[in-house]
């Protein structure tokens, strides 16, 4: 390393900011900014929770009136069903996973101070927090929250209030909302780019990063340019709304009796500009999933990860393969078939890079001595689902089967278990896994199981039977089939799976619980509770302001060397040196 | 250059060398770059994807006045491009007095070019052009074109001049502060990057909007 001069210079630069403003709110600190997007997140969670309860409610009892808000209407319902979406999506889905953990955690993992823009990043934690803000007004300006989906499908999106209610007011603050969210993802992600490549510390080579710090990396560059067309998108689409363009509305249409003034556009545009975001998007969601379950299994199986070039060449082959399948969410669209062929192959052709980390996820744990902590219930559980959602894609990335089943509940259950619930998994397994490095204690052990156990049956109660009425033609978006006869057998689904989620839902007020107890009433750890390998295991609990005090860590080997033979422990760190003998952490300067 | 990456700079460790020895501005800019050139891309391919599915297509732009118009503010652009290259190595050669005169050189060329494109879009709205219409004298010539050509060229053009315009602003923050010895000759650099970026996607926009559009 280079002189003290220097680092003590670093020191004097990453003094801690003193004054509650600029210590918690306006901070420029990674880990401040990676836990306001986490309680971001965690608002937004139970606000998309809330609305899946009012409208499972709806499904299960379609004539129950729910206190304060009446008998539903089906624009109500179609409200609810974007908002969901698009809340969940975007901010949780988007912002926990990557902005969240990978904000706290990728500058200690990889030995930098900060990230590589301090202020970029805390404009962009802003710049997703005022997008929150627009997205939640939605619901209280006239004629409500949009109905067009979380796709914002056109024309119904870009006609205004003609199209019904909703589609006026709401709809704009939505396109206004998802243009601020593309800035802060550009922000974000260029700054993760950045401070991955620029700010590694002596010896972590590419090769020896952790596979998280590889999921948020290569997470990031999907952002980067997902994002970029999405902004055009949403830009075309707001000038189609309030410029008086016809981007994307063609000619002819007849809405609420009225002849729409605007010709020339294509709605198939539209589709194909959202899904060259909304396909990397479903990698944005889950990469980093990966990466926290690759990085966990390993910790807990106490052994290697089962080929970790493998694995980053995976995550690089589905992030490349990832933007080049936007076509397959598009079969009923009308496009073309012969580019629906190309498409579905594509498609299939990413089950071979996801056969690869499935299977190494499997050869970790082959012959482990596992255990079983809550962290690593949730990996396991991740794995469960992650190939439970990868084989029903396998039916769906088939046009000719596509046909039948996209708009029935099946894609429904494909989706929410693939993106939904197996990302969330991921990320509950980051919580336990990382709650005691942020904040010095543990959180509890017994209500962590029990929040799993609750969970993991709960969602498979609720989107196994989603997969059968889905073959058995129940159409998806519809908030009421009490009047379609085919269906009426398929009632007492809809009840079971209802009470699932009311359950399932129940048991999050467990882990908000264990979280809020454990802040203060956990059990207080050391440095390195898992007995792990990586760099944030070298620094103190919670770590303090600038992560090294000044003293980087030197980086000797790979991240996941457990059950080395001839090692004094079962694990050896990251910054401990070839054949020496163990020394304290971040004293090797 | 805080003092962490200059200690990674000086120690050239086996690990994280700056790639291309490229400072963490400069790559983030060209990070910008490429995002940005996406979004670009979308609005072009928006535009070539409308256009190939229209029966027809306005060609309204005649050699005189429109092209040779259109041609003075690519040749704008493009001196100010050369002003840049200018104050860049000026930059790196530390005078900062004639940096700042290249810099406000590339800012009035750029001005020229948002002050000539707003001269013509002015002149296509008396003709009548708007987002939503067809000059009543193009839809005899064109009776099968689609409206949706002021769309597109406003939507394209316009994204561009607000680039543009993004860009004076950020070259008179530039001038200011380089001039003030408060910015290294990086940010120089690193504006020079933007500028030239823009100016290229002009180099796309100009061809296929314009030259595409050639009436005879």
């Amino acid at each position: 390393m280079a002189s003290e001069a220097h680092a003590a210079a670093h020191v004097h630069v990453h003094e801690a900011p003193r004054g509650f403003i600029r210590k918690y709110i306006f901070s420029t600190d990674h880990k401040i900014i990676g836990i306001q997007y986490i309680l971001l997140a965690l608002v937004a969670v139970f606000v998309g929770m809330f609305l899946s309860l009012l409208m499972r409610l709806h499904l299960a009892w379609p004539s129950l009136e729910i206190p304060f808000f009446g008998l539903m209407t089906p624009e109500q319902y179609l409200a609810l069903m974007t908002m969901h979406g698009t809340i969940m999506v975007f901010f949780v889905l988007t912002t926990a996973p990557q902005s969240g953990f990978g904000n706290f955690f990728l500058p200690i993992q990889i030995g930098a101070a900060d990230m590589a823009f301090p202020v970029l990043n805390m404009l962009s934690f802003w710049f997703t927090f005022a997008s929150f803000a627009v997205m939640l007004a939605a619901f209280f300006v006239s004629g409500g929250a949009p109905t067009s989906g979380w796709t914002a499908y056109v024309p119904l999106s870009a006609l205004g209030e003609v199209a019904g209610p909703g589609l006026g007011a709401g709809q704009t603050l939505w396109v206004v909302s998802i243009a601020i969210f593309c800035g802060a993802s550009l922000m974000g992600s260029l700054n993760f780019i950045t401070t991955t490549l620029d700010l590694r510390t002596r010896g972590m080579l590419l090769f020896r990063m952790p596979l998280t710090v590889w999921a948020w990396f290569v997470t990031a560059i999907l952002m980067l340019l997902g994002f970029a067309v999405l902004l055009a998108a949403g830009i075309l689409l707001l000038l189609d709304r309030h410029a008086g363009t016809s981007f994307f509305i063609p000619g002819g249409l007849i809405v609420s009796d009225r002849l729409i003034d605007h010709k020339g556009g294509s709605p198939l545009l539209w589709q194909h500009l959202f899904w060259f975001f909304g396909h990397p998007e479903v990698y944005i969601a889950i990469l980093p999933g990966m990466g926290i379950v690759s990085h966990v299994l390993s910790t807990f199986a106490r052994k290697p990860i089962f080929g970790y070039r493998a694995m980053v060449f995976a995550i690089l082959a589905i992030a490349m393969l990832g933007l080049g399948v936007w076509g397959h969410h598009m079969f009923m669209s009308g496009m073309s078939p012969y580019s629906a062929i190309a498409f579905s192959l594509l498609t299939m052709s990413i089950g071979v890079p996801s056969a690869i980390k499935t299977f190494n996820w499997i050869g970790t744990l082959w012959g482990a001595r596992i255990r079983f902590a809550p962290p690593m219930l949730f990996a396991l559980g991740f794995v469960s689902l992650f190939v439970t959602g990868g084989l029903s894609g396998i039916f769906l990335a088939q046009p000719t089967v596509d046909i039948y089943l996209h708009d029935t509940y099946f894609v429904v259950a494909h989706f929410h278990i693939i993106m939904g619930v197996a990302a969330i998994f991921g990320m509950f397994a980051g919580t336990y896994f990382w709650f005691p490095k942020m904040f010095g204690r543990a959180m509890h052990e017994g209500l962590g199981r029990l929040h799993f156990w609750l969970t993991f049956i709960g969602v498979y109660a609720i989107f196994m039977p989603m997969h059968y009425i889905g073959l058995a033609g129940h159409p998806r978006r519809y908030p009421d089939t009490t009047a379609v006869k085919f269906l009426a057998a398929l009632d007492p689904v809809h009840t079971f799976m209802s009470i699932a989620a009311f359950v399932t839902i129940a048991a999050q007020v467990l882990f908000v619980l264990n979280l809020v107890w454990s802040l203060w009433k956990g059990k207080k750890v050391g440095i390195n509770p898992w007995e792990a390998t990586t760099l944030e295991w070298t620094v103190p609990s919670p770590p303090p302001h600038d992560n090294f005090a000044g003293h980087y860590p030197s980086v000797y080997r790979g991240p996941y060397e457990y059950a080395v033979p001839g090692a004094p422990q079962d694990f050896v760190p990251q910054h401990l040196p070839e054949a020496e003998p163990a020394r304290h952490a971040g004293a090797d300067d | 250059m805080d003092a962490h990456t200059e200690m990674v700079l000086e120690s050239r460790w086996a690990g994280g060398v700056r790639p291309y020895a490229m400072g963490s501005k400069k790559l983030g800019m060209w990070l910008f770059i490429i995002s940005d050139a996406l979004t670009f891309s979308a609005v072009i391919i928006a535009y070539s994807y409308l256009r190939v599915a229209s029966p027809q297509w306005p060609t309204p732009f005649p050699f005189n006045p429109a092209i040779i118009f259109s041609t003075l503010m690519t040749f704008c652009l493009l001196s100010s491009s050369l002003t840049m290259v200018m104050a860049v190595s000026a930059a790196h050669r530390h005078q900062h007095r004639k940096t700042v005169f290249w810099l406000l050189m590339t800012m009035l060329f750029g001005t020229l070019f948002v002050g000539l494109h707003l001269t013509e879009w002015f002149h296509l709205i008396e003709e009548g052009l708007r987002t939503n219409r067809l000059p009543a004298e193009w839809v005899t010539v064109w009776p099968q074109a689609p409206q949706i050509f002021g769309s597109t060229f406003f939507g394209l053009t316009g994204l561009h001049m607000l680039h543009v315009s993004v860009g004076v602003i950020y070259l008179g923050t530039i001038a200011l502060g380089f001039g003030l010895k408060k910015f290294e000759s990086e940010d120089v650099e690193v504006s020079g990057l933007y500028w030239h970026f823009v100016d290229l996607v002009w180099m796309f926009i100009f061809p296929l909007v314009y030259l595409m559009s050639v009436r005879y």
